[in-house]
């Protein structure tokens, strides 16, 4: 038993209970950061702030919801957006934020892909992010159920569909998840479920092991160098700030931090206020109709890529392309062979893989909301067969490469 | 430098994606129909000045309008009420107290002249199928037929409400809101207004028996509208945030273009009532839009001089760091 003296104030009784002076210094004051960074570092604290603006308005409009097929959209649409005071403001943060924080997630991932900071130790950092980005695509997902609007029926209908596996007819499956042959009341309960509960937990989880892989490995910083951190810490605390290469979590990086989430505040603010439609489809303000099928049929747009890698090829042959899709980007930091992690404008053969895949993921994106007919299928399906052999060189074109 | 660069960089390839995936996608997906600014322009245009005391006696006649339509402003009740009307024509004949002001002039003569095809309901009222439309075409009165026409639409200006008088609601109602139901309630102005069905305003009802009683004639009415219309008329509670504004009135400008063949018939709106209409839907299913103006107003000037005092801690922490 740890001996225990009378406190001589509030902050030193807290200390001798709970360390907060050493947790301070561990995680926030002598927590080592590299200086040679730029605003993409910042991304991971505006998904942090999007994530605390996801919770809060969730946590405001659940109180109003009603997860009942038959009061779902007039709880959404009436209730809160024109009878609960600012009802309708929370419902706005909360779509649009939905939507952006897909936006920050691919600019986080193609930042770390363009640095290569999955490599030489990082690999759980990298690992920890894609489960990160399931269990926001679940989430995004289940929550898109809710308001159960057309659009949310439909696309309930459809993503449940895939796992009847094409020709294996899993349909015994389709329905265990449905609770039912249709999307229906347990449908909706159950994604209720998922949406407020069990997905959120897992994402809190999830950012726990996230920070954490990044304790020993570090963050990574813009020219890939690798840093002695004790050294730097060193130099650092005698005072040689301009000279050490690290600067302290809290107030070095986080006031760089925060001056990058005010200026994302802005254009949050702004979407969310004055051009909120692209988050909130209008078709999905007609209430679910199963004897109605909308004449177009698409997810939110970022789920459009991965919708364009099932669609351009036959059921079976598309399913296992989604698949193959799903869960890839989880494998990158074994595809990539190459011993260098730095930029990829100093890798040879990957800088043009890098610009590749990012602009062949925004022709997917395109191609994957336009109606599939004509030069837009055939211009899918180039796409789709580019993301898959762009994986499949991956591995040769790094194993080649020379050492930076 | 370099990180402008970066910035405009990621910017670029957002607004890219943004552009492909709103408007370029719905460009494709979507039939886009110019407004035609409710001219009409395939109705020939009046040529002859109404007279209002001989177009009162063509209307209020025996055997005119009055027979079937209602002019509560003049003190004339409907013959029939709603739900008898509803099974005997299909649907109830509005009361035409608002009509002069809601309906452009020109579309109101060739209403009158050959409803079938004034509502553009010729692919269904034709020698083909047998249908006659349920209002017949007014033959005259013995005099120049267009002459007569010019004179009851004269009369129905004159006892139109005229300008602001016409409220947005008022507009809806009809216009819209004898085939359409609109069951939320909404606040404007302090004052309440209870959810709309075809038959008018749903009442408040101490006792559950007389609710009931009301609800049965609301679908009796919406069975006949059925039968004459081939299914019931959507809500249009959300159709302001579902359409929009574009879709909303050039949908009722011509709904032909959208629908080809449907039963909708065409409304016949004067630009003035077609934004009243837009802004009663509004009113209903977007009833925070000033609020949200405002706030957001608000909350960007919050914003900026939050990104200013953000910007200027930075400058201070990182003075040491260079």
């Amino acid at each position: 038993m740890a001996h225990f003296t009378k406190a001589t104030s509030l902050h030193d009784w807290l200390n001798q209970r709970l360390a907060v002076d050493t947790l301070r210094r561990v995680l926030a004051t002598e927590y080592w950061i590299p200086k040679n960074i730029n605003f993409l570092w910042a991304m991971g604290m505006v998904l942090a702030i999007t994530f605390a603006i996801l919770l809060v308005s969730g946590i405001f409009l659940l109180m109003y919801y009603q997860p009942n097929v038959d009061l779902a959209f007039d709880s959404v649409n009436y209730t809160i957006m024109q009878e609960v005071g600012y009802g309708w403001l929370w419902r706005h943060v909360h779509g649009v934020a939905a939507s952006v924080v897909f936006l920050i997630i691919y600019i986080h991932m193609f930042t770390g892909i363009y640095y290569g900071s999955y490599k030489k130790g990082r690999e759980m950092i990298w690992i920890s992010g894609m489960l990160l980005f399931v269990a926001f695509s679940a989430e995004a997902f289940s929550g898109y159920m809710l308001p159960w609007g057309q659009m949310s029926y439909w696309a309930g209908m459809v993503i449940t569909n895939l796992f009847s596996g094409g020709s294996l007819h899993a349909d015994g499956l389709v329905e265990w998840i449905r609770g039912d042959y249709v999307p229906a009341q347990a449908f909706l309960n159950r994604f209720f479920m998922l949406h407020v509960l069990l997905i959120p937990v897992a994402i809190m989880g999830l950012i726990g092991l996230h920070f954490g892989a990044l304790r020993i490995p570090h963050v990574n910083n813009q020219d890939g160098e690798e840093l002695d951190f004790e050294a730097e810490a060193a130099k650092y605390k005698s005072g040689d700030k301009a000279g050490s290469k690290v600067i302290a979590f809290v107030n070095d990086f986080m006031s760089k931090d925060m001056m990058v989430v005010s200026i994302y505040l802005i254009f949050f603010f702004y979407l969310v206020f004055f051009h909120f439609d692209f988050a909130m489809d209008p078709v999905n303000f007609d209430p679910a109709d199963g004897l109605k099928t909308p004449a177009h049929i698409y997810p939110e747009w970022y789920f459009l890529w991965s919708y364009e890698i099932l669609r351009p090829f036959s059921t079976n042959v598309g399913l296992m392309a989604f698949a193959f899709a799903q869960v890839i980007f989880m494998l990158l930091p074994f595809l990539d062979r190459s011993p260098n992690a730095v930029p990829a404008s100093r890798r040879g053969l990957f800088k043009f893989w890098f610009w590749a895949m990012l602009v062949d993921m925004i022709v997917l994106t395109a191609m994957g909301k336009v109606p599939p007919s004509g030069i837009f299928s055939t211009i899918g399906l180039y796409a789709a067969l580019t993301f898959i052999g762009l994986w499949i060189l991956l591995p040769i074109i790094t194993m080649f490469e020379k050492k930076a | 430098m370099k990180e402008l660069f970066i910035l405009a960089v990621v910017t670029t390839f957002t607004l890219v994606t943004y552009y492909l995936v709103e408007p370029f996608a719905h460009s494709h997906m979507h039939k886009h129909h110019e407004s035609e600014k409710f001219v009409y322009e395939d109705l020939p245009a009046l040529t002859k000045q109404g007279d209002v005391a001989r177009g009162k006696d063509l209307v209020m006649g025996a055997g005119a309008c009055v027979g079937c339509h209602a002019i509560k402003v003049e003190g004339m009740a409907a013959p029939m009420d709603a739900v008898t009307s509803a099974s005997a024509y299909g649907v109830n004949p509005p009361d035409l107290s608002d009509a002069g002001s809601v309906f452009d002039a020109k579309f109101l003569a060739a209403l009158i002249k050959n409803p079938a095809h004034a509502l553009m309901l010729e692919h269904k009222y034709n020698d083909k199928t047998g249908k006659t439309f349920p209002m017949p075409p007014f033959y005259g009165a013995g005099g120049d037929l267009d002459q007569e026409i010019a004179d009851m639409v004269a009369y129905l200006q004159s006892i139109a409400p005229k300008g602001e008088e016409l409220t947005p609601k008022m507009a809806f109602e009809t216009a819209c809101g004898r085939c359409h139901a609109v069951h939320y309630q909404y606040e404007k102005d302090g004052e309440r207004h209870p959810a709309w069905t075809q038959i008018g305003e749903h009442p408040t009802f101490k006792h559950k028996q007389d609710e009931l009683a009301y609800e049965t004639q609301v679908l009796d009415y919406q069975d006949s509208l059925v039968k004459y219309l081939g299914k019931l008329p959507p809500d249009l509670s959300m159709y302001i945030r579902s359409r929009g504004e574009h879709f909303l009135s050039t949908f009722a400008e011509n709904p032909q273009n959208y629908l080809k063949g449907t039963a909708m018939p065409r409304v016949g709106l004067n630009a003035e009532a077609a934004e009243k209409v837009i802004e009663h839907l509004a009113d209903v299913g977007d009833s925070k839009r000033h609020e949200r103006d405002a706030v957001g107003k608000n909350v960007m000037i919050y914003i900026i001089i939050f990104a200013i005092f953000a910007l200027l801690w930075k400058k201070q922490v990182w003075k040491e760091l260079h």
